[in-house]
């Protein structure tokens, strides 16, 4: 099979603030690390490889910097590698990033799969997977918790739903976005390490996809952020005293004029 | 500290640690409740290619030395020393193997443990041959095309759940130690078991059983070298597997500061956390620096070690007799801060204490070490 999986590169949630004046995050001295979702999707893929044979191929849209995330995929049990980068791809919403990746991966060629992380832990739109699939005429399946089978030809999938999962059958080429569920990543191992150093990572730029440039970056964006702000803390609070008892009878109290 | 490691060792101490942080920490304390062999750890070290680091090149590994043996198992023993001596043993049971096997025993059973598609054990300790090893009563005789193995090996760690055993045996009980030799014994060898798994006070999560030997017939070809040099086999690889020892000492001692100094940060008396107490403080500096010099001398020694030099007998002793008093000694004072809580199974001190234990007696008690130590100063003022 081959494989494509879909990367980026996002600023170490642990460590996250905003720009107080242009409302977007600020990456500076902030670190990075591979989305986490995608590390799933990445694994997946690698486990897809090893047991029907085939090649994985990763790839991210961002600054020249998201190599480092590209070399960490290819530790993982990535074969290769392409870094779509250009300063006109700056400032791209959901859809100016999936018609990059369109364009991104018709360049690469004919593949069997498309893996996605569920969404990204920085903008939490989890639009990317879908859009992307939608412009390149393939079908998608969002959530999927587990591949039970897959063959170049088609694969069988559980969806995760609020209450259980959807068992889908899908043709291929196909677009699948995983949740953390699917799998446990594996840790890097030290010849993946090795491999990674010294592979040479595939660079495409503006022009190396034939993107039109009122599509990509901030001006092929519709979206505008107006503003951001922290959700507001609603609702009034009050605690409990007493004994256990006396907790739980006042708890009732509460309760009761809601049922 | 920086010991300005190479691109590769640093690779290693990186995969290492990885594996300590994200699956030994988190599961360590349930091992060590239910006894249970690590074996998905180990799984995921293999994958890793941890389990390739001293395995030398042309056989699947890196070829690395008692430094990077050391860099790797100081993480795990972070962790949890139990699972760190898992590891470790395993490399204790290969490396005669490694050091005397032929070009065939090496071409065999190499390739497999680079993998960690198989697994090894070190066979020496008997009921009656601890730190006397020429007590060693197991025998194996020559019949026709095969050794005949009889005699019982106790407290051996992988026991049952190794592949290849690596198993001291006296050939020529006329030529004392010069009678012993060393065998390769697999896993379903015919009149070979292991006994049940031991319960320990420490280190549960590697196994320890006995190894039984009932007219044990192996093929002629698994003897490891020539017959009567399994003794000095053996002291060579100890020599060389002592300072991975210490390393998990090493590692241990990290691993009880790392737990000592958070929960001084946090716990609060009179007002203020009792870090701030100079009777706290000072105990955490001295902890600071037995775990850095220990650091230090294993490192430096296992340097020195794996260049095979003449007194590498008393390098390898004294760097496991510091780091792994330093040990006992660090995790003894880190449930001291912890004070009640240091004393109870939630925290995990009391378990790196208890772990502790183990590293002054097993591969050589720090009383031989000592012992191995003043005879060779004998020798060197003589």
């Amino acid at each position: 099979m081959k494989i494509i999986v879909c990367i980026k590169q996002v600023p170490d949630a642990k460590d996250v603030r905003l720009d107080p004046i242009t409302n977007t995050l600020a990456r500076e001295g902030v670190q990075s690390i591979m989305n986490p979702y995608d590390q799933y999707a990445l694994e997946e893929a690698v486990r897809l490889k090893e047991k029907c044979g085939g090649e994985v191929i990763v790839i991210s849209m961002g600054p020249p910097q998201a190599e480092e995330v590209l070399r960490q995929a290819i530790s993982c049990g990535a074969d290769s590698a392409v870094l779509i980068s250009d300063r006109a791809f700056a400032g791209a919403d959901t859809w100016a990033t999936a018609y990059t990746l369109e364009h991104a991966i018709n360049k690469i060629g004919s593949f069997d799969l498309i893996l996605c992380g569920k969404q990204a832990i920085d903008g939490d739109t989890a639009q990317v997977g879908p859009g992307l699939a939608t412009r390149l005429g393939i079908p998608y399946m969002t959530c999927v918790q587990r591949i039970r089978e897959a063959s170049e030809n088609g694969l069988v999938a559980e969806r995760m739903m609020d209450d259980g999962f959807d068992v889908v059958s899908v043709d291929c080429p196909v677009l699948l976005s995983v949740v953390k569920d699917i799998n446990e990543p594996r840790v890097p191992s030290i010849k993946g390490k090795m491999k990674a150093k010294k592979a040479e990572i595939v660079k495409f730029s503006a022009q190396t996809i034939e993107a039109d440039p009122a599509c990509i970056g901030l001006p092929g964006s519709p979206t505008k952020v107006v503003t951001v702000f922290p959700p507001l803390a609603r609702g009034e609070r009050s605690v409990l005293t007493g004994t256990l008892d006396e907790q739980i009878d006042q708890l009732v109290k509460k309760l009761t004029p809601y049922l | 500290m920086d010991y300005f490691l190479s691109e590769e060792q640093q690779m290693i101490v990186d995969t290492a640690r990885q594996i300590t942080d994200e699956r030994i920490i988190p599961n360590r304390a349930e091992l060590d409740e239910k006894h249970e062999f690590p074996r998905q750890i180990l799984n995921e070290m293999a994958r890793a290619d941890l389990f390739g680091v001293p395995i030398p090149e042309e056989y699947g590994g890196f070829g690395g030395g008692c430094f990077d043996i050391a860099l790797t198992v100081e993480q795990l023993g972070r962790g949890c020393i139990g699972v760190g001596t898992a590891f470790s043993a395993n490399f204790l049971g290969v490396y005669p193997i490694i050091l005397a096997g032929s070009p065939e025993m090496k071409e065999k059973y190499l390739p497999d443990v680079a993998t960690g598609k198989k697994f090894g054990a070190f066979g020496l300790t008997e009921a009656n041959a601890g730190s006397d090893a020429s007590g060693i009563q197991t025998t194996a005789v020559l019949d026709g095309d095969e050794w005949v193995l009889n005699g019982t090996k106790q407290w051996i760690t992988n026991g049952g759940e190794a592949q290849i055993y690596t198993v001291v045996a006296i050939t020529d009980r006329s030529r004392g130690p010069r009678g012993a030799s060393l065998f390769v014994v697999e896993e379903g060898d015919p009149g070979f078991s292991c006994g049940p798994k031991e319960k320990k006070m420490g280190i549960r999560a590697s196994s320890t059983t006995e190894l039984i030997f009932k007219d044990c017939r192996i093929p002629k070809d698994r003897m490891i070298g020539r017959p009567g040099t399994g003794f000095i086999t053996v002291m060579k690889t100890l020599d060389l597997s002592r300072p991975g020892i210490a390393a998990l000492g090493v590692g241990l001692a990290q691993g009880a500061l790392d737990v000592a100094v958070k929960y001084a940060k946090q716990r609060q008396q009179f007002g203020k956390p009792i870090i701030a107490f100079q009777a706290v403080q000072h105990m955490l500096a001295d902890m600071a620096i037995g775990f850095e010099s220990a650091r230090a001398l294993v490192y430096a020694s296992a340097k020195h070690i794996q260049k095979h030099p003449k007194d590498m007998s008393k390098a390898s002793s004294i760097c496991k007799v510091y780091a792994t008093d330093v040990a006992m000694k660090v995790t003894t004072d880190a449930v001291q801060v912890l004070g009640g809580y240091g004393y109870m199974c939630e925290y995990p001190a009391e378990k790196m204490m208890r772990d502790a234990k183990i590293l002054q007696i097993y591969e050589g008690t720090n009383q031989i070490q000592r012992n191995v130590i003043g005879q060779e100063l004998n020798k060197e003022y003589s």
